[in-house]
């Protein structure tokens, strides 16, 4: 078994310029699969944050007092497709108001008891706002619902074409990859057909042959995953300084590399290994029928 | 030992190769096949090492039923043959010593087995100071030695030579002959496939004689066909 390990290193070094085109294939494949996975990613967190903000405002009678407005809540709550309704009296509508304008004298001495106390109410499904808006009007004590089904509408068709979009993509990407690392290792095996002719002669059982290659693989796989997620990393970091600098572009809020470092790693290194030793086993076996 | 029955060969293009050939080769002989170019010496090679599978006709290698043998038990019918080519074959990245230990390690033999028995083989080929060379820096006839050598690290049963001479000039291919019989005299079956009428006419042995995929002569009169005829 320790010969067979030898063999597979020695292997890599002795095919030096085919193990060469090997990593670079799949350091290639492994960064664009990668960065586009990292741009959709980003782009969904972003989405989901934008719907995480559009919200119903349900306005309480107001007519009733405080504890009465309060009481209307847990109606609310009752309702199937509300995940959340927050409580917010007049009085705290008033100074946030008057905080989103901006403050100032012109804002002073505005009466709370011209606004309604209501809910900030956060669906479960923004694609059934509009039953649900029906539901939450028939609830005893709501006066009027302040709903923006454009937005949530918007942003519905934007996460179900990024979905598809996203998956055609890296479907594509990967068959593109999967072919373009196989053809690569193909051509180094091509390279050793005669090597493994001669083995296959003097009486070598195919896993007694495949057993080094599939070392190779494995350390191939592993340096290519581990160049890919560095290489991904300085690139992600530039492209996450340059749009924080960027004043028209710092809307978007990048999830920092760190945050996401350990499944990177895991995901980088596991699909390294995984094209590489897989890669070495399959395209040994039409070799191996000698 | 060898045992051809009947044996016929077509192969998918609908090209005969062997016509009900039988032949028997016993354990400890030295035997030329001998024959011109499409004959079906080769056929019958690859017939011997699995490679090929017979149309009808049974054969027997060492034991081994070819006909009916399973795929992994391939491998180790092979291990009872050794085979020598006319290319060498060899290893072009491994060393003369690497090359014919390699024999060795696919049957498991330990480091300490390996020291001990690939030398003994390479002095037995008269490469003892060849080891740490690769096939590349060799001559010819050296290369096949390192292929000897390989064939016999094991200690096979059988020795099967296909064109061993065929890439050597007459003195190397009388050596490797010489080598060759000497090997034999050691025990071991060998059989020599070549069409170099010379040299099978120097040394007196059993000739098998094959043409247009029959036997057509098998004896030890040296009987050989030429090419022309």
């Amino acid at each position: 078994m320790g010969y067979l390990f030898k063999e597979g290193i020695r292997n890599m070094f002795t095919h030096g310029f085919m193990s060469f085109a090997a990593v670079c294939v799949t350091v290639a494949c492994l960064v664009i699969i990668g960065g586009f996975s990292l741009i959709i990613y980003n782009v969904s967190l972003f989405v989901s944050d934008m719907e995480q903000q559009n919200r119903v405002l349900v306005f309480v009678d107001e007519n009733y007092d405080s504890a009465e407005a309060r009481s209307v809540g847990s109606q609310i709550n009752l309702v199937e497709n509300v995940r959340e309704a927050v409580y917010m009296s007049r009085e705290e509508a008033v100074e946030r108001f008057v905080e989103q304008q901006g403050g100032g004298e012109a804002y002073d001495g505005i009466d709370p008891s011209t606004l309604r106390d209501r809910f900030i109410v956060t669906l479960e499904d923004n694609a059934r706002m509009a039953e649900t808006v029906e539901q939450l009007r028939k609830i005893e004590g709501v006066a009027h619902i302040a709903d923006r089904p454009e937005i949530a509408d918007g942003i519905i068709t934007v996460q179900q074409v990024l979905n598809i979009v996203s998956i055609g993509i890296i479907v594509v990407l990967l068959v593109v990859s999967l072919f373009m690392i196989s053809n690569t290792i193909k051509l180094a095996m091509y390279d050793r057909r005669d090597e493994i002719a001669i083995m296959k002669m003097i009486g070598a059982t195919n896993r007694f042959i495949r057993f080094p290659y599939f070392v190779e693989g494995f350390l191939i796989g592993l340096i290519s995953g581990a160049v890919a997620f560095f290489i991904e990393w300085g690139l992600y970091d530039l492209l996450a300084t340059r749009i924080t600098q960027t004043q028209r572009l710092q809307l978007l809020t990048i999830v920092p590399f760190e945050e996401i470092f350990m499944p990177m790693v895991v995901t980088f290194g596991a699909a390294g290994l995984f094209v590489g030793m897989f890669g070495s086993v399959m395209s040994i076996r039409k070799f191996l029928d000698v | 030992m060898i045992e051809f029955r009947n044996v016929t060969k077509v192969y998918t293009a609908g090209n005969r190769a062997l016509e009900g050939v039988s032949l028997h080769i016993d354990d400890g002989e030295f035997v030329f096949l001998v024959g011109p170019s499409g004959s079906g010496k080769s056929t019958i090679i690859k017939l011997l090492t699995a490679e090929l599978e017979p149309t009808s006709g049974s054969i027997q290698v060492n034991g081994y039923r070819l006909e009916t043998i399973k795929k992994r038990q391939i491998p180790y019918m092979r291990r009872t043959v050794g085979v020598i080519f006319q290319d060498f074959r060899l290893i072009e990245n491994k060393t003369v010593f690497e090359n014919v230990a390699y024999g060795m390690r696919i049957v498991g033999a330990s480091a300490k087995e390996i020291q001990a028995r690939v030398p003994y083989v390479l002095d037995l080929v008269g490469l003892e100071n060849r080891g740490r060379r690769l096939p590349h820096e060799l001559s010819g006839g050296e290369q096949q030695r390192v292929a000897i050598a390989r064939a016999l690290v094991n200690n096979p049963a059988m020795i099967v030579a296909d064109e061993p001479t065929g890439n050597l000039d007459p003195q190397r291919s009388y050596e490797i002959m010489m080598l060759l019989e000497s090997i034999n005299a050691l025990g071991t079956t060998v059989m020599v496939v070549t069409h170099e009428q010379e040299l099978v006419n120097r040394f007196t042995k059993r000739v098998i004689a094959i043409s247009e995929g029959k036997v057509i002569n098998d004896g030890m009169d040296g009987y050989y066909i030429n090419e022309e005829s």
